[in-house]
């Protein structure tokens, strides 16, 4: 069991840089973007694309990024331009992303073996095995994107960002155009998924067009499971507690599966872990109110 | 410094539910104007400062502001010019954020946000005298989140950070309404402090009559989407309730006496 610690805390860390993103949007912008479940295999068919053709590592990390923010865009202008609901705007781009993925990647699944690929190029730097490069990578990385978030979220557009997800009245009564702020939001947070995207396929050693998958609730359970765990009294403390709820998002599934459980029914046991930290705070409040009744 | 010339708004044209809230309004402020609207129910108040804040274009009419006509701005560019505080305590503060925040959110209204630090060292400590002048203690509260305050809390931080960088216009829309008489009259005496001391040119809407005529220079009164009444200096220093309700019905005529119930 032991020896499955660092592995598992080094995929919670790939994962957080997801979970991250999705904070952004669900908490920050507050809108359940579904744009995710294509920006994430987006970032990852661009990265396996790009590296197989033997562009550098930060290179294609960059356009990773960058492609996972054109995404957040797309969302973006069709929300707030075209007026659809942000939900099916998700949806329209996500499903859109499949096609794009496929015509990328030319075919449905690219392998990385024997590439070089930021894990690679970790071990050979460093001599570390497979999974304490991942472990290392995975920190530098969260750790990076967290600090960099965070300081975002501290600036004039960060802080207009997140007055729009509060109250959109306000904040355009300060003269903000909240239409602009969304999509910036859903950009920055899309750009963030790519990103990890880009990571997990190169851990994995493939990109893979299905791979995005459940994303979006894989994301949704870290910012829940993270705050219900470790709080959200502050910015600050709700993105620690994000990452952190990545991490035991990672033991958990780690311990349910090494206790038998098969993976096939992963995707089943995640939704409903979310749907049951999504309805606590209504179950707290029942529960509450029956005991002043009595 | 505002000039409204001609404003026409349908709510719902062509449906069952087709309201010409404004009908051909016509407004003419001089700087430092303290102005109280009244009026009956739909008689397009809040309409009309929806118009000037630009919460949707109006179908005909200009909108001046200072020689500027902002007629065509949306919203959000026109907010350079314009302060606003709302009936609703909800509505004009950020409830997840800080106090801080908030007020630093405020004193960039209209400027195109940018990269530096939102709430800097030297921000706080003039947020802090500014929060001190209040009276509310919340200068010693200043990391607290907005929606932890009470209503009257917020609608006196609102009226702040709408004012904190001086607008060209003040539109106050009952914004006592959902207070507690004592809160309110505290939120009004702290309205007419600011309006006073910047000589803020100012709109009011109210729903007490007694308040319209204690505040203010100038006094209006909507009905049917259009100014009835228009009274200024001396003349409305002398008013009492009852002169504006036979001035109404003068002015409205047929349709007065139910209205006249609305308002008193």
């Amino acid at each position: 069991m032991i020896e499955l610690i660092i592995p598992t805390v080094g995929q919670g860390l790939l994962w957080a840089v997801l979970a991250l993103g999705v904070y952004l949007t669900f908490r920050i912008l507050d809108v359940a973007d579904l744009t995710v479940e294509g920006s994430f295999p987006l970032g990852a068919a661009v990265a396996a694309s790009l590296l197989n053709a033997g562009v550098s590592i930060p290179v294609s990390l960059l356009i990773a990024v960058i492609a996972g923010m054109l995404s957040g865009v797309v969302t973006g202008v069709l929300h707030t331009k075209m007026k659809i609901p942000a939900l099916l705007a998700g949806i329209l781009t996500m499903i859109a992303l499949y096609s794009v993925n496929l015509r990328v990647m030319g075919k449905a699944n690219i392998s990385m073996l024997g590439i070089d690929t930021v894990f690679k190029y970790t071990r050979d730097l460093t001599g570390l095995n497979v999974a304490d490069s991942s472990f290392v990578v995975g920190l530098v990385f969260t750790v990076v994107v967290g600090v960099a978030t965070y300081h975002f979220l501290g600036t004039e557009i960060g802080a207009c960002l997140r007055a729009t997800g509060c109250n959109q009245q306000m904040i355009r009564a300060q003269g903000v155009n909240t239409d602009t702020m969304l999509i910036i939001g859903l950009a920055v947070s899309n750009g963030l998924v790519g990103l990890s995207g880009a990571l997990i396929a190169q851990a994995n050693g493939f990109a893979d067009v299905g791979m995005g998958t459940g994303t979006i609730v894989i994301g949704l359970a870290s910012v829940i499971i993270g705050e219900v765990l470790f709080g959200n009294r502050s910015v600050k403390n709700s993105m620690i507690s994000v990452v952190l709820g990545s991490i035991t998002y990672r033991i958990v599934i780690a311990v349910v599966l090494a206790l038998g459980m098969p993976p096939n029914d992963l995707k089943l046991f995640t939704s409903v872990l979310v749907a049951i930290a999504l309805a606590l705070p209504l179950i707290q409040s029942k529960m509450k109110s029956r005991k002043v009744v009595q | 410094m505002l000039e409204i010339k001609n404003i026409h708004k349908t709510f719902f044209p062509g449906t069952i539910n087709e309201k010409h809230a404004l009908r051909g309004l016509n407004l003419h402020l001089y700087p430092g104007d303290f102005t109280t609207v009244i009026g009956g129910n739909g008689a397009g108040k809040s309409t009309m400062l929806n118009a000037i804040a630009g919460v949707w274009p109006v179908d005909e009419g200009e909108i001046i502001i200072d020689g500027e006509n902002i007629t065509k701005y949306p919203e959000h560019k026109r907010a350079i010019h314009i302060g606003r505080v709302f009936q609703d305590p909800m509505l004009g503060t950020a409830a997840g954020m800080q106090i801080e925040e908030n007020l630093a959110l405020a004193s960039r209204r209209g400027e195109k946000p940018g990269w530096a630090w939102s709430c800097g060292e030297k921000q706080r400590k003039i947020f802090r005298e500014m929060l001190k002048e209040l009276g509310l203690g919340l200068e010693d509260r200043m990391t607290t989140r907005v929606g932890l305050l009470s209503g009257g809390q917020r609608q006196a931080l609102t009226l702040l950070m709408a004012t904190m960088k001086k607008p060209k216009l003040l539109l106050l829309d009952e914004h006592t309404a959902a207070l507690d008489p004592k809160t309110a009259a505290k939120v009004l005496e702290l309205t007419q402090q600011i309006v006073t001391r910047d000589q803020l040119t100012t709109l009011m809407i109210t729903h007490n009559m007694r308040d319209a005529l204690a505040f203010g220079n100038r006094l209006i009164m909507l009905h049917n989407g259009q100014v009835i009444i228009d009274v200024k200096g001396e003349e409305k220093k002398g008013l009492t309730v009852r002169d504006l309700l036979e001035m109404f019905e003068k002015a409205a005529g047929a349709d007065a006496v139910s209205d006249r119930m609305l308002l008193g």
